[in-house]
């Protein structure tokens, strides 16, 4: 158990360094980088808290104290899934506005510009 | 009599009409040319999906305005272009056919004269009942049966084809749907938007007609998530339906 939770810990350290690496080379917003690091610091300290997974553990009813911190790890990033959903939704609902409106206005300036025939695509 | 004026519509913003379009080269020509010659004082907006075809320079050398979008956003999307323009711009209606040349677009003015006199905020063209002109696949067949079950008890009413796309709206339906509108497979979520809203929808007969050209985007395959991404999208409807409203616009009679 104690390999597993060294693993564990090893794992999250490895997220919690490819998110920053992420963020350094702006490859992701600092807004959505929060969940991760967040789930990636959770992680590492409930590793790293074996009295407290033996109680969750002892609490569940489960023999290995592992488990709940993968039941756990499961349901961090369950949230943080359900959170990139709402937001991506946002996203493609802006998109599809930002796009009628792209389209709306193409259409009003080839109506005004004389030689309309050159601004096609 | 004008389509126009037949809409009761005299005096107010234009009454128009949209063709969404996405890689209809074959037809949009003719059915540009056929609604120009039938309902000569209706706005053509010939709404191009971003096709990779010739559909905008044979839509423009017919004679339709198009409004052409910078990337592919679906049916839905597509449509919904077309009525935030026409609401934008003041419109009073629209009436909107396929750009593969199945509608019909001399039953247009019967479309607009239904929307006038019954004050409702969507005429349905629908096939004619017994029309063989045009062959319907075994499983739209089998999804029409099986839609037009489910929307009985959710409209409190029977819808002969929910799947027609042959729809006229007026300004209070346009500013609804320019607001919030499906993206994909729009015509059966409509109908509980609708609905929500506690608007009304009649239903004309058309005789619809075989395709001019292309395909249609729903195939065998597709259509297996057509029915899963329909009811999830009418079961999302159902959710926000304000109940109480519902059960009582049920109870009570029509409004006018």
């Amino acid at each position: 158990m104690e390999r597993l939770l060294n693993v564990l810990a090893f794992a999250s350290v490895v997220l919690f360094l490819i998110v920053l690496r992420g963020l350094r080379r702006s490859r992701i917003r600092v807004e959505y980088s929060v969940s991760w690091l967040g789930a990636a610091a959770l992680v590492f300290a409930l590793s790293r808290a074996r009295g407290a997974l033996v109680w969750v553990a002892g609490y569940l009813h489960v023999n290995e104290p592992a488990v709940p911190l993968i039941f756990l790890i499961l349901l961090v990033f369950l949230w943080v899934f359900y959170r990139f959903s709402i937001i991506i939704s946002h996203l493609k609902d802006m998109n599809i506005t930002l796009t009628q409106k792209v389209a709306m206005l193409d259409f009003q300036v080839r109506g005004r510009l004389p030689h309309a025939e050159e601004t096609k695509n | 009599m004008s389509p126009e004026a037949r809409s009761g519509q005299r005096g107010g913003g234009p009454t128009v009409l949209l063709i969404p379009a996405y890689n209809e080269s074959a037809a949009i020509g003719t059915v540009v040319r056929e609604a120009r010659s039938l309902c000569p004082s209706l706005r053509i907006l010939v709404l191009d999906d971003c096709s990779i075809d010739d559909t905008v320079a044979i839509a423009e050398a017919a004679g339709a305005e198009v409004v052409r979008l910078p990337c592919h956003l679906g049916l839905g999307g597509c449509i919904q272009t077309g009525y935030r323009m026409v609401y934008e711009m003041g419109g009073q209606a629209a009436v909107r056919i396929d750009g593969d040349g199945q509608h019909n677009p001399a039953d247009i003015p019967r479309l607009l004269e239904r929307l006038a006199a019954t004050g409702c905020e969507m005429v349905i063209g629908v096939r004619e009942e017994g029309d063989q002109s045009t062959s319907i696949g075994l499983i739209r067949r089998i999804g029409i049966a099986f839609f037009k079950l489910l929307l009985r008890p959710i409209l409190g009413r029977r819808v002969t084809d929910p799947t027609s796309g042959f729809v006229a709206v007026n300004r209070r339906a346009l500013r609804v749907f320019s607001q919030s509108f499906p993206l994909e497979y729009p015509e059966i979520e409509t109908l509980v938007v609708l609905q929500r809203r506690a608007f009304r929808f009649e239903e004309v007969p058309v005789r619809m007609r075989p395709r001019m050209g292309g395909h249609s985007s729903i195939t065998a395959k597709r259509s297996i998530y057509f029915v899963v991404h329909v009811l999830l999208g009418v079961l999302v409807n159902i959710l926000r339906l304000d109940a109480w409203r519902w059960l009582g616009k049920r109870r009570a009679a029509p409004r006018a």
